[in-house]
């Protein structure tokens, strides 16, 4: 296999759940360091993408690799494959019988076998970045909506993963919160971290994002760098999404 | 003059708060007042009988048994020259001292390991651990003796206390388990798995605890060569895990159904396999919400031990039963089994109040109230 600089190639993914195909036949490359922003209407199946990605959903057909590493549930490449993806989820997920702090070190201790103290002084480091160290001994009960998911930020970013999933990550906050969780998501991307980030708030795309990409019924429709994909988008469904996702 | 004058103003103001508390508490509407008068009713009936039975007509050591029938009341004395076949059954008199001091550091052990600051941190978790395994040993070296000088017990001679209490003990531990694996397996992907665990549950519910222990103890051994010899107290053992690790299932998978799919998915993005996101992430949520109905089980699980009387097993009910089948205390009955049954009480009310308390501390944990 040739070397490229692609950290992660997705070859003809197909996924059914039934008679319904959700991903028909799609392809894409993520280059090292490349923040992508996934979009599209709901139910076009781009939350299902990046799933495949790190295989929490099982990908019928096509083929994944990520850092080198193929993507299969036949042959138990999926511990490697985690190791190297983080994801943050649209309703936060974290354990909620674990405080903050607990939240962040677990993974680093039970997976990659730090110490104790080696592995609070990594996620004081993480939580310093998301600037919520000061809630470290809190349970997650405890916190608002945009500092939760700043948390779970930095307990994916403790695994220190090659590739960061965002799943809407903003979708569930209220209003005055999305902007402290895009903050640090903006910060993240000028840092160099590899992302692919599916989100309907096009503010980020145009400030963070190298490429865009629009989904629709399970298929690719149109993808380039921002300035081209917000001002001369050339499918029409792209431009109707457009059209009512700006105008809001 | 002004003292009294106050002493009194607060007397009345005393009643008039004591009145108030009555009339709020009992006599606020016509349902109210009928309950409290019809409660009052009750009581005055039957309280001044029962302190005549316990007390005033009741008979202490010396008396016979013609002193307890002539008066009439409770025959403490029965119990007094019972009390240590009820306690320890067969257990050989002369040694019965080892089944006593059996229970009393189990019991004391297990108090022990109730208090939750015990298990924090890691040093703490391997002093309780070795504790258990001192504990354990002393027992399996006491009860059925045949070393350091001491005579040996056959295990069909255990009885009483020490039976019910090790047997209920080890019963629920070995019970929980093999329940947890249950009700994992019942919410496993494999069908295979999924339908052995739903067949061995729906099977083992819809059978009666007794036919269990009958088929364990009678039926079993027709069964197998008889070259296989399991022990009788072994076998009954293993038909009551068998039995409550059913009940205790189901309630675990309440508990599971209760976590939402976003944690296992959470622990699976970082990279938790199987086994890990249910021992760190799944189960410590999940058991949290089963906690009541498996409390539940476990005190339907103690009292359920008496069952082993119908397999020739002496617990403390079969021990009550033997005491009362003294020719020379013929017809006294109550008194063994309402020693019993304050045992037993003690017991479930123990477990009860003390899994009340450990809900609170969770739910208080949980909202972060307890632990900065």
């Amino acid at each position: 296999m040739p070397e490229t600089n692609d950290l992660a190639t997705l070859r003809g993914i197909v996924k059914r759940y039934g008679t319904q195909t959700v991903l028909d036949d799609v392809s894409l490359d993520v280059a090292v360091g490349e923040r992508l922003v996934l979009c599209g209407p709901s139910g076009s199946g781009k939350s299902t993408l990046i799933s495949c990605i790190n295989g929490l959903v099982r990908h019928d057909q096509g083929k994944i690799v990520v850092d080198g590493i193929e993507v299969s549930h036949r042959s138990g490449t999926l511990p490697a494959v985690r190791s190297r993806v983080g994801m943050v989820f649209q309703q936060f997920n974290l354990f909620p019988h674990l405080t903050v702090l607990e939240n962040c070190t677990l993974g680093p201790r039970k997976l990659r076998g730090l110490s104790r103290a080696e592995s609070d002084a990594l996620a004081v480091a993480q939580l310093k970045r998301m600037r919520i160290v000061d809630q470290a001994h809190k349970r997650p009960s405890q916190l608002s909506g945009g500092q939760q998911q700043r948390v779970a930020i930095a307990r994916a970013l403790c695994m220190q993963p090659a590739l960061m999933l965002f799943d809407e990550p903003t979708s569930s906050l209220d209003p005055e919160m999305v902007k402290e969780v895009l903050d640090v998501m903006i910060e993240m991307a000028h840092s160099g971290m590899t992302m692919i980030v599916v989100t309907h708030e096009m503010g980020f795309a145009r400030q963070a994002a190298d490429r865009v990409v629009f989904m629709d019924q399970g298929r690719i429709v149109e993808q380039g760098p921002p300035e081209r994909f917000f001002n001369s988008a050339v499918d029409a469904r792209t431009r109707a999404f457009l059209s009512r996702i700006l105008a809001r | 003059m002004k003292a009294d004058l106050v002493r009194s103003a607060s007397a009345g103001a005393t009643a008039a708060r004591v009145l108030r508390w009555w009339h709020r508490n009992f006599f606020d509407g016509w349902i109210n007042m009928l309950l409290a008068v019809g409660g009052i009713w009750l009581l005055a009936t039957t309280l001044p009988g029962l302190w005549r039975w316990l007390v005033t007509e009741s008979s202490v050591a010396p008396a016979s048994y013609g002193d307890c029938l002539s008066a009439g009341g409770a025959c403490w004395s029965f119990l007094q020259a019972k009390w240590r076949l009820i306690l320890f059954g067969t257990y050989p008199f002369e040694e019965q001292w080892r089944a006593g001091l059996s229970t009393i550091i189990f019991l004391m052990a297990v108090v022990l390991s109730c208090i939750p600051g015990l298990w924090l941190g890691s040093t703490r978790r391997w002093f309780m651990c070795a504790l258990w395994i001192a504990v354990l040993g002393t027992v399996m070296v006491l009860m059925p003796g045949g070393m350091f000088g001491l005579p040996r017990v056959e295990h069909r001679l255990w009885a009483g206390l020490p039976l019910t209490l090790g047997f209920a003990a080890i019963g629920c531990c070995c019970a929980f388990g093999l329940a947890i694996l249950l009700a994992l397996g019942r919410r496993s992907d494999m069908r295979l798995m999924h339908w052995l665990c739903v067949g061995y549950i729906e099977f083992i519910r819809g059978v009666p605890l007794i036919s269990l222990l009958l088929l364990a103890t009678i039926l079993f051994p027709l069964l197998v060569p008889p070259e296989v010899d399991v022990d009788q107290l072994l076998r009954a053992q293993i038909a009551f895990v068998m039995f409550f690790a059913a009940y205790l299932a189901e309630a675990i998978r309440g508990g599971l159904q209760a976590v939402p799919p976003g944690q296992s998915a959470a622990a699976q993005a970082i990279g938790f396999g199987y086994w890990r996101t249910q021992i760190h992430i799944v189960l410590p949520q999940a058991l949290r919400v089963a906690l009541p109905s498996l409390v539940n089980t476990f005190i339907a699980a103690l009292k359920d031990t008496s069952l082993v009387s119908v397999v020739a097993m002496m617990d403390l009910l079969g021990t009550a039963n033997a005491a009362k089948a003294d020719p020379n205390w013929w017809g006294l009955y109550i008194e063994p089994y309402l020693f019993v049954a304050l045992i037993y009480f003690a017991l479930c009310a123990g477990m009860s109040w003390y899994a009340r308390g450990l809900e609170r501390r969770l739910a208080g944990e949980k909202k972060g109230t307890q632990r900065a």
